[in-house]
């Protein structure tokens, strides 16, 4: 009889159903996998050596480029870090501000998340119809921000600028005629906010469509039921967090279990799976988002009714108004020590984490008292989670790593730093 | 929160007694430091201790200490010791709370430190990437490679010696036809210097 042996595949690094730049070096027999190892480090930057020969305000740039398919919420941990070491409190309408973005962010994640998976799986048509909300979403931190993806809008302190009173609209050209144009400008007339209701109006439709798509898709199921069972045990030695670890039944969320800024003050529910699959994980990121939805409302209502700052005051860390800057010598020499020197944090070290779409996110930041941080660390979430695969993997066929990477919700920004 | 957190000191200093080399509660955070002989121990029984249960390791971070409170120095033998520091947060499920844990490798030429993967499985990619990153080893570790940095990296790119713009660079040779690696070409420059203000500065 022939002797049968095992053999190794090299998944990636240019495999599409990687999510970027994943090396998966596969040890089959015949199509079960024995063993998955992952080399990372292809989109290795060096963020946090980079980070150490910046100042804190030029170091927060970087965090948007982490795991650039959330945005907004990759900031959030750092600013947090910062404010805690220097003591400074965000006046309330940043806070709000900064949750709802948190949220619109998170929703982002998510039909990222699960329009790419269903196409890794199969289901081509998903990713058209999530990245059509995408669009809608990529409008309004463009609105808010200047910036389609990486918008650099939260600062320590607060947030960059309030929220615009008019939307950017569209305009007639040689590919858009008239009634086209209209149509694309009817949520757009009001300001901001108006368009974010308008969207929130419309998105619970968009989700329920999704679950028409997917929820009890027969193909969906017999891809995703059973593939990449993590019980809650494994759940937390392996370090889990978010979706992950509400899928394997453990209710841990950050924004409910230690809550930073108003998320104790919001109204919402924190969904948990039972078998600890990839079906049960894609199920809680569906009602993420539908949760989401709920808490990004009320900080509308919110923000409707109560105008004020957004950053704090505090002039050795945040910039003054250019007004002011302007007609003031006070204000011009903080300004120049501001954008030349930077600002000087307390000796002292933090640790801040924010529940990020993808798991818990936190930054570790230890500061001598110099302008430039002396060690950043980044937990990330997804390189937690794909040091799991090896025991993900184990066991099953080769077509269902690629559920187990679409089910991690991996982003190699996030992974490499 | 800070009546719990008081109450975890407690706990600590009841469990670990001289084992405890420093135990600080500042900002809502605390933080324990032990020794590089006791802590695979202590950090079993941070784990397994009903009254501490610290079921999950979020994060383990190499740390670098020689140019800490530094701007001038050059010669980085004259500089802290012991240098480097593996630095965990550990979260609780059960009781909601986290704490750090510091533990400086003894040697600097030669950093050693326990393996924690037999307690948490989560350290095995974090160990990796802080002995790729900084050169800490892990005694007790099973598969210690490098991680992040490029296959057939020399050195340890997040010491504080090691330049931010690297060593070597690397370009396609259309000679050779293939990818060479040289010295690097980038002028080292930095824009914003480094400063630390003495303790009253700015207050009048």
């Amino acid at each position: 009889m022939a002797e049968i042996k095992n053999y190794t595949v090299n998944l990636g690094p240019q495999h599409p159903a990687a999510h970027g730049v994943l090396r998966l070096v596969l040890e089959l027999d015949g199509e079960v996998v024995v063993r998955a190892d992952p080399h990372i480090g292809l989109l290795h930057r060096g963020t946090e050596k980079l980070m150490e020969h910046r100042t804190w305000v030029q170091s927060l740039p970087y965090m948007d480029r982490l795991d650039y398919t959330s945005m907004f919420v990759n900031e959030h941990p750092f600013c947090l870090a910062v404010e805690r070491l220097l003591g400074v409190e965000v006046p309330l309408r940043g806070q709000y501000i900064r949750v709802m973005f948190d949220e619109i962010t998170r929703i982002l994640n998510h039909l990222l998340s699960i329009g790419t998976q269903a196409l890794d799986i199969g289901a081509m048509a998903m990713v058209l119809y999530t990245f059509r909300e995408r669009e809608d979403i990529f409008d309004m931190l463009e609105a808010v921000s200047g910036a389609r993806m990486h918008g650099a809008y939260y600062r320590p302190g607060g947030v960059y600028r309030d929220l615009p009173d008019s939307m950017p609209k569209y305009q007639v050209n040689k590919f858009k005629n008239e009634k086209t144009v209209k149509d694309l400008n009817k949520a757009r007339e009001g300001n901001l906010l108006d368009f974010i209701e308008d969207f929130t109006d419309r998105f619970p439709g968009y989700v329920d469509e999704y679950e028409t798509l997917l929820t009890g898709n027969r193909i969906w199921k017999q891809r995703t039921v059973g593939i990449g069972v993590v019980s809650p045990e494994r759940a937390l030695q392996l370090g889990f967090s978010g979706p992950m670890i509400r899928g394997s039944g453990i209710a841990w969320d950050l924004r409910k279990k230690q809550p930073y800024l108003v998320y104790d003050q919001l109204d919402f529910d924190i969904p948990v799976g039972y078998n600890g699959d990839s079906y049960d994980r894609y199920l809680v990121r569906v009602e993420e988002m539908r949760q989401s939805n709920r808490i990004i409302r009320q900080c509308i209502d919110w923000l409707r009714k109560n105008p004020g700052p957004v950053m704090t005051d505090n002039l050795k860390v945040a910039p003054p108004r250019r007004a002011k800057m302007k007609a003031n010598m006070e204000e011009l020499i903080h300004h120049f020590k501001f954008f030349t020197e930077g600002i000087h944090v307390p000796p002292g070290e933090v640790y801040a984490a924010t529940e990020h779409a993808k798991g818990e996110f936190g930054v570790y930041m230890i500061s001598d008292g110099a302008n430039k941080p002396y060690r950043v660390k980044l937990r990330s979430t997804a390189f937690t989670h794909l040091s799991a695969m090896d025991e993900m993997a184990k066991g099953h066929m080769i077509a269902d790593v690629i559920t187990i990477i679409g089910t991690m919700d991996i982003v190699f920004g996030d992974v490499d730093r | 929160m800070s009546v719990k957190l008081q109450r975890l000191c407690k706990n600590l200093t009841e469990i670990f007694g001289t084992r405890v080399h420093s135990l600080t509660l500042v900002g809502g955070e605390v933080t324990l430091e032990v020794s590089a002989a006791d802590y695979f121990d202590v950090a079993k029984t941070l784990r397994d201790h009903p009254e501490l249960r610290f079921e999950q390791l979020m994060d383990i971070c190499g740390v670098d200490y020689v140019t800490y409170g530094r701007t001038d120095l050059v010669d980085f033998s004259a500089g802290r010791s012991p240098r480097y520091a593996a630095v965990s947060h550990l979260l609780s499920v059960t009781h909601n709370w986290r704490l750090r844990l510091r533990v400086f490798a003894q040697d600097d030429s030669f950093p050693v430190v326990a393996s924690v993967t037999p307690i948490w499985s989560s350290a095995n990619w974090f160990e990796r990437e802080a002995f790729d990153l900084f050169g800490i080893m892990f005694e007790g570790h099973d598969d210690l490679r490098r991680i992040l940095t490029d296959y057939g990296f020399v050195g340890h790119p997040f010491r504080k010696d090691f330049p931010v713009s690297g060593y070597v660079e690397m370009r396609y040779d259309p000679e050779q036809k293939r990818v060479v690696y040289q010295p690097v070409t980038i002028e080292p420059r930095e824009v914003t210097p480094r400063i630390i203000r003495e303790e009253n500065y700015g207050r009048g």
